[in-house]
């Protein structure tokens, strides 16, 4: 059993980082994620002697991490909404470029300036593209503050695999709230592997290596999106990850994830504690998402809610999961609230007599 | 057809393609100066012997494919952010020779930010400015460094102070700041120009063993298309209009015990 700790999950998100042998971190502060960059000012450069940078700007940092990256080191930014769209333009080129990296959004209510407080409203962002251009991000939604820490060093691994930026999709009280979290050995960072197509200087048995996401000839772009679509799809087939709960006998299921699946287990809870045969799907990769998997459950159920921190996004990848099959609803609440358990079971109970 | 004969043997090669800049027809205009400052930078990298340990970045605007004819490891980066790309290169492999090349739309307008900044931080790279004083791939568009009374495509009667803003000089700016080691000006429109700005490239590559702060050298170039002007009058132009206004010269040279005490 690795080492346990009380931590607020920036700070274990932090803290995983230098584990997981993190070579540099470019950010900037925003709240509610500047305890990532504080934490790792304090605590990284003394332990693993990595880079770590307060830059300008969220754009100056982005570049940072395309240049970092692009020289074959391990690398993260973090950031919350309003920083994570200034970021857009150099994500586009880090996926263009086919550049691995960590992103980590702590979601905070918008639009604009918005509010400090949890949302899930970058959800579209996120899945669906952010930037220009056809491209997508690897896409992990945390749920508790052990997968804050978790999937930082599992981030990296799909991000170095598929030569992919991967981005954490977290929000603003799973950034701040404290759990018990179980840290993973420290990776020697020593053991990281320079990719060979990094530029580290041209040596002289190789031809010179260059970053770009520039092919101006059309039938070269159009093979680099082609080549970038044959990836998206090996991701497709083999890196979706979801949790479902009770779906085996269930009649009606919430879909949800990060901290809005948390809320759908209580919901689940109370309906069940009713009688009612309620299921949890919860995705946990956002992109690629788990259409098959919802698809499957919405043959033998009657009715869907995506219960989401926003306007109502998810909801359609839902929908497109289940195809007609059967009603689907949403629920969400914006601005920085945080739906409770009983608004939710009545929003289900309205829903399920009209089905019935 | 019958082969003829050379009788060169007694002739010695004085002046050839450096080794570092790839036998590629450039794509930059008849008489632009850009194929002369790719050629010294590329030189002094042939030079110095850092082809192995070397890695560039170029911008967006006309250098946009610097790559395609500098024989290092390079990458391309957006708009404006080339110097933020660097310092991400320089810090996590600090060993290496880093510079970037830019115009001045890339380094001077969109760019602003990260320039002054990568400088304050006295990041230990190279910065190659190229100011022509005209936005070149996209068709002659006003920089922010066109002069007053200047005609471009978006000044078509010429720019004006109180409508558009002063040119700026951002390597003045730049010559204030404590990050800064070496800046200076320099040309590429005469020979002795050329020497001159390829000193100042030697310089800035070889000073970046000191870790001591960025070198910064712009040369000042000109643009014949977007001008207007064949390539002789053009340098002519540059000589008569550009320099009065962009005076050559260094601007902030390290002491000798600066450069001793390395």
């Amino acid at each position: 059993m690795g080492e346990l700790r009380l931590m607020k999950g920036n700070e274990a998100l932090a803290e995983a980082a230098i584990r997981a042998g993190m070579d540099a971190y470019f950010g900037y502060p925003i709240t509610p994620q500047s305890e990532v960059l504080e934490y790792l000012t304090r605590e990284a450069y003394n332990r693993t002697q990595c880079t770590i940078l307060q830059a300008e700007s969220e754009i100056a940092s982005i570049n940072m991490i395309y240049g970092a990256s692009g020289a074959g080191a391990r690398v993260m930014t973090s950031s919350s909404s309003p920083g994570i769209s200034l970021m857009q333009e150099g994500i586009s080129y880090i996926a263009g470029a086919e550049l691995p990296c960590l992103l980590v959004n702590i979601n905070r209510g918008g639009p604009g300036l918005g509010t400090i407080q949890p949302s899930q409203g970058d959800y579209f962002q996120a899945t669906k593209g952010g930037g220009h251009g056809d491209y997508h991000l690897i896409v992990l939604a945390p749920a508790t503050v052990q997968e804050m820490a978790d999937f930082v060093l599992d981030g990296w691994q799909l991000a170095e695999k598929y030569r992919n930026p991967v981005m954490i999709l977290s929000d603003g009280a799973l950034g701040q709230m404290m759990e018990k979290v179980e840290l993973r050995e420290q990776v020697d960072r020593a053991t990281n592997v320079i990719p060979e197509w990094a530029t580290i200087g041209k040596s002289k048995d190789r031809e010179r290596n260059i970053i770009t996401s520039l092919f101006i000839q059309p039938e070269e772009m159009e093979r680099v999106n082609l080549r970038l679509q044959e990836k998206y799809k090996v991701i497709m087939d083999n890196e979706i990850r979801v949790q479902e709960q009770n779906t085996e006998d269930a009649d009606f299921v919430i879909v949800a994830y990060g901290l809005s699946a948390r809320i759908g287990r209580k919901v689940m809870e109370i309906l069940r504690a009713e009688g009612m045969k309620i299921g949890l799907i919860r995705p946990i990769t956002l992109w690629p998402y788990p259409y098959e998997t919802i698809g499957k459950v919405a043959g033998r159920v009657k009715g869907f809610l995506s219960l989401e921190m926003n306007a109502g996004q998810m909801v359609e990848d839902v929908r497109l999961a289940v195809n007609g099959q059967c009603p689907v609803g949403h629920y969400g609440r914006m601005g920085g609230i945080i739906p409770g358990p009983d608004e939710v079971a009545d929003v289900i109970k309205t829903m399920y007599a009209k089905i019935q | 057809m019958q082969e003829i004969e050379h009788h060169y043997d007694d002739l010695s090669v004085i002046y050839e393609r450096p080794a570092t800049l790839l036998d590629t027809r450039m794509h930059y205009c008849p008489g632009c100066g850009h194929g002369v400052a790719h050629r010294i930078v590329m030189e002094a990298v042939e030079e110095l012997g850092i082809q192995e340990t070397t890695v560039g970045v170029a911008p967006v605007g006309c250098s946009v494919f610097a790559y395609h004819y500098m024989n290092v490891d390079m990458q391309e980066a957006a708009h404006g952010r080339a110097t933020a790309v660097a310092t991400g290169i320089k810090r996590c492999r600090p060993d290496k020779y880093v510079f970037t090349y830019q115009g001045d739309g890339d380094l001077a307008a969109i760019g602003t930010g990260e320039t002054i900044h990568t400088v304050n931080r006295g990041e230990n790279i190279l910065i190659v400015f190229i100011n022509n004083a005209i936005y070149g791939m996209t068709g002659g568009q006003m920089a922010p460094t066109t002069l007053i009374t200047q005609k471009t495509s978006t000044t078509p009667y010429g720019r004006e102070a109180s409508f558009m803003g002063n040119p700026l000089k951002i390597t003045d700016l730049l010559a204030m700041l404590p990050g800064a080691f070496y800046v200076t000006r320099q040309a590429v429109n005469t020979p002795a120009h050329v020497r001159k700005a390829k000193k100042a490239i030697l310089n800035g590559f070889q000073w970046q063993k000191l870790n001591k702060g960025t070198c910064f050298v712009e040369i000042v170039s000109n643009c014949p298309t977007n001008w207007g002007m064949k390539p002789v009058e053009s340098n002519k132009w540059l000589e008569e209009y550009m320099l009065p206004f962009y005076p050559l010269g260094d601007m902030k040279v390290p002491s000798k015990e600066e450069l001793e005490n390395g």
